[in-house]
């Protein structure tokens, strides 16, 4: 059964050197309570699975992960998208972060073979460019003319998603975009940890729209009004 | 013409190429104005990778959720009624499994075996490609809108110099000087704006055209 902790007794639980899942897309989706707490904490040597780096807003307010970001908490990260957040490339070519850049679609694949428990992902996307050389790319075969590059599985010692609304038995429901990678990540991680947004009780929620079981949850992050 | 013409262009004429009740994706820059120029009784429907079908507009202030509605570029959106919102998975299921029916973009280099350069260069700018590999790959009708040259440098070649996104995956090339079908024997330019004469577009190409017999003033 999930417990119910603050964000700053959930930052607290990674530790330096582990790997963590992200959920979010540009920020939106992001547990950033959880994320907050982190960057006080200062927890380095992360590897970070996330779509993006996120951004800074205008006014200097960090968003989504860039405060992780701008600390240099990551050693490595796993993303898809890093244009938005400059600090990101700056640190990727000053040596100081290991990027690995990997398609959009094939992250949300390898995140789902990591949690579904299966042995990779074959996909037609990359095939004759640069990725083929990347660390994730296990090799190439060809079914029926067609060539394809078989991917590695994503895991992660945790993985921090963000809910709309929860339960207290760690039910799931995601409201808009910000539903993105988090149900795949829910299932990839040894240690799931859910900020919820609304927390309800058990039977609130309409099992048919449940997106992500609580059987995949072991921590609901609530500190009493999240926004 | 100016930039906001050249962009005025290249949209109006990438809206002629959509059909009533298309799924489309689009990519940021030019792509973003098409719909501006639907033609009357064309609707179709926005697939965003972020993770909506039916993706509308950019809300009034007081309506949009940052924390909930994005677009792709992580600016506040809004959903049409009918619209749903889908995780990361479906939305490529959507993408890499053919049910999109075209995706219109930018690109940094095109070839003129279709292959398309814009998502790295090296040692300057790595944006990253996001889900423009997926996007390439897996609609059914690839559209590059971008200027024809990048500060007078060609961008459509003989072969890409930057790592590419995916091979042999461009249909057709929308530029504010004319409209160019990828075809096996070569690029064939098959619509030219008035302002341009065949020269000027073959000297403005680094790639040999193939002129088409049937050559017409651009459709805007």
């Amino acid at each position: 059964m999930a417990k119910i902790i603050t964000s700053k007794e959930a930052a607290a639980l990674i530790k330096s050197g582990d790997s963590v899942m992200f959920g979010g897309f540009m920020g939106c989706g992001t547990a950033q309570n959880v994320v907050n707490e982190l960057a006080k904490l200062g927890t380095d040597n992360l590897t970070a699975m996330c779509n993006d780096g996120a951004k800074t807003l205008p006014d200097g307010t960090f968003y989504g992960i860039s405060e992780l970001i701008h600390n240099k908490q990551f050693k490595k990260f796993y993303a898809t998208h890093i244009g938005l957040n400059p600090e990101v490339g700056q640190q990727m070519n000053d040596g100081s972060l290991e990027v690995v850049l990997i398609p959009q679609g094939s992250f949300a694949e390898m995140l789902r073979a990591g949690g579904a428990g299966l042995g990779g992902v074959i996909t037609p996307t990359g095939v004759g460019t640069i990725i083929e050389g990347y660390e994730y790319v296990q090799g190439k075969v060809n079914y029926d003319g067609v060539d394809y590059l078989i991917l590695k599985p994503l895991k992660a010692d945790f993985a921090v998603l963000k809910g709309y609304k929860v339960d207290k038995a760690g039910n799931i429901c995601y409201h808009g975009t910000a539903r993105n990678f988090n149900p795949m990540m829910a299932t990839a991680a040894k240690t799931v940890i859910v900020e919820a947004e609304n927390l309800v009780e058990i039977g609130e929620l309409d099992p048919d729209n449940i997106v992500t079981p609580g059987m995949f949850v072991d921590y609901i992050v609530y500190d009493g009004g999240n926004k | 013409m100016d930039k906001a013409q050249i962009k005025a262009v290249i949209a109006a004429r990438a809206a002629k190429e959509l059909k009533d009740g298309d799924i489309v994706n689009l990519g940021i820059g030019i792509p973003t104005l098409i719909p501006t120029y639907l033609p009357e009784g064309v609707n179709i429907q926005l697939q965003a990778e972020c993770g909506m079908i039916n993706a509308g507009g950019a809300p009034a202030p007081e309506d949009a959720e940052p924390a909930h509605i994005c677009d792709a570029g992580g600016s506040p959106a809004s959903i049409l009624t009918g619209g749903a919102f889908i995780d990361s998975s479906m939305s490529f299921t959507m993408i890499r499994g053919g049910h999109v029916n075209g995706t219109f973009l930018g690109a940094l280099q095109v070839d003129e075996k279709g292959n398309l350069a814009n998502w790295i260069i090296p040692g300057k700018t790595v944006p990253g490609m996001g889900g423009a590999m997926d996007l390439v790959v897996g609609a059914n009708k690839v559209i590059v809108t971008m200027e024809h040259t990048a500060k007078g440098n060609h961008k459509i070649l003989k072969d890409c110099t930057l790592p590419l996104t995916a091979v042999k995956c461009v249909d057709m090339i929308i530029t504010e000087m004319g409209v160019m079908n990828v075809t096996d024997k070569g690029i064939e330019l098959v619509e030219i704006h008035p302002e341009f004469t065949v020269e000027d577009v073959q000297a403005a190409t680094g790639a040999t055209l193939i002129i088409s017999p049937d050559l017409k003033p651009m459709d805007l």
